[in-house]
């Protein structure tokens, strides 16, 4: 069942608009997103939901041309602001993506590549950090004994669990989803679904669906974007037996169009 | 209840809904026999009501097994689940609704059977049983028509109902205290009446239900002033 017990915000969006170039493709976002729960994003594609997830961990500054304007305080520090050390960041606000995108080299080595960036830790200490990434990764009793086998040699829901360990190795608050199964199969997805309530004891988990059961099955909280607006933000069991709003209640109910 | 991008999908919801207005129907016109059976003191609309029985089961299973391949295969959310799961309580009070009417029949046809004294007051049992059949035709009505304040005036409504049936027992009493030979007619009687009684109830869970569906406030156990607010 869904959390509703309050606790302090991970991350709170004011104000945000989002430009690609010219065009807006976020405005006016105002949101909290809660710590140690799950927040889902759902809408139309084109809604913004890829988008806002993009900017909590300011993904999109790979890109030129794109810019955030607003605030998006983490844990009381607004991450757009200047001189914010991207790679620190996103090591705190972890990203997996809609493909599963191992690192051409040994399962082991995905796994250390990442805590080799930010710590020296000795061989041990490292094979224990593995370890422990890929058993909170729900994936270790399947790799534990080929370690040194690549990491493309796994199936496409393994290789997601992966890169779900990866992201933990290097001890995250945030685990942001982006569409994390919608390439996988129907049991690698409920294996996903399953890691995720596993990982909000740990960690504070935003992710991005289009399908909407995903995000009623796991999630706290839903917001409904359309358009680049948030136009419904509550908690995941109100969102999906009563929304507030006639367009929540048509897109949710398959009304929408 | 249209308007969903798959047609096929508003067609399986009339559908239910519509099995669900037949089912009321049967148990609408079983609860009227029962009624008129009563009033008449006739045997052979008594056994009719009886027979009845057995097509408002039928339904009652098919409704539910619609009921839960819709869901199975659509994962209803909001109005739509609320729809459902309103669907499967009504078809319950219907269904009891109709037992009820077959517990008065049963019971016209054994205090014709037992040859009863037959200046008992039966006759005044009529306006509770006209007002609850008034008030399951219009709980079926506001269904129909997802019609919240023909919902709320079956839930003032069900509290004439339950003056009526204590009126009536008062009466009864009265009866039994003055001719103790009165008194095992005077009970079954009883039964009946709790029987009228208890299909006023199942009216007013159904207009409960309707409010449901629309408003999304589930107010069973609820005093009227409260509902009064939460539908507004």
């Amino acid at each position: 069942m869904p959390d509703k017990t309050p606790t302090q915000n991970a991350l709170e969006v004011r104000n945000l608009d989002f430009y690609y170039g010219k065009f807006k493709g976020l405005k006016n976002v105002n949101l909290n997103i809660a710590e140690h729960r799950v927040t889902a994003f759902i809408g139309p594609s084109g809604c913004g939901k890829s988008t806002l997830l993009r900017t909590l961990n300011r993904m999109y500054s790979l890109y030129p041309g794109q810019r955030a304007e607003g605030e998006i305080n983490f844990y009381g520090q607004n991450i757009l602001d200047k001189g914010q050390d991207l790679n620190l960041l996103r090591a705190q606000i972890g990203m997996v993506f809609q493909k599963p995108t191992p690192f051409p080299m040994s399962i082991y080595d995905n796994i250390a590549f990442g805590v080799r960036l930010y710590e020296n830790l000795s061989r041990s200490d490292m094979d224990e950090r593995v370890e422990s990434a890929l058993t909170k990764a729900a994936i270790w009793n399947e790799v534990k004994d080929k370690l040194g086998q690549s990491g493309l040699s796994l199936s496409g829901g393994q290789q997601q669990r992966l890169c779900i360990a990866r992201t933990v190795a290097v001890k995250p608050k945030v685990i942001l989803l982006d569409e994390p199964t919608s390439a996988l199969d129907p049991i690698s997805t409920a294996k996903v679904e399953e890691l995720v309530s596993e990982l909000k004891k740990e960690y504070t988990v935003a992710i991005v669906t289009h399908n909407m059961q995903q995000a009623a099955r796991v999630s706290d909280f839903t917001a409904y974007m359309y358009l680049g607006e948030l136009v419904e933000f509550g908690q995941t069991e109100q969102i999906f037996m009563k929304p507030a709003k006639q367009e929540t209640e048509d897109y949710i109910t398959g009304r929408f169009g | 209840m249209d308007k969903h991008i798959s047609s096929q999908f508003d067609a399986e919801l009339t559908g239910v809904s519509s099995r669900v207005l037949e089912l009321g129907g049967l148990v609408e016109s079983q609860t009227r026999h029962a009624v008129y059976a009563l009033a008449q003191f006739s045997s052979e609309v008594a056994d009719q009501v009886v027979a009845t029985e057995r097509q408002v089961n039928a339904l009652e299973v098919e409704i539910d097994a619609e009921l839960a391949s819709i869901i199975a295969r659509r994962q209803p959310t909001a109005r739509d689940l609320r729809l459902l799961m309103a669907i499967s309580k009504i078809t319950g009070n219907l269904e009891r609704a109709g037992d009820e009417a077959e517990r008065i029949a049963r019971m016209v046809k054994l205090i014709l059977e037992q040859g009863s004294p037959r200046n008992l007051p039966s006759s005044e049992l009529r306006v509770a049983a006209d007002l609850a059949t008034g008030l399951l035709r219009k709980a079926l009505d506001a269904f129909a028509r997802l019609d919240v304040n023909t919902a709320l005036v079956i839930l003032k409504e069900d509290d004439l109902i339950d003056a009526e049936f204590n009126g009536f027992v008062r009466k009864l009493v009265t009866y039994m205290m003055e001719d103790p030979r009165t008194i095992s007619a005077s009970l079954d009687l009883l039964f009946v009446a709790k029987a009228i009684e208890r299909i006023g109830d199942h009216a007013k869970n159904i207009a409960e239900f309707v409010i449901y569906v629309v408003k999304g406030a589930d107010v069973r156990h609820t005093a009227l002033t409260e509902i009064e607010k939460a539908v507004q």
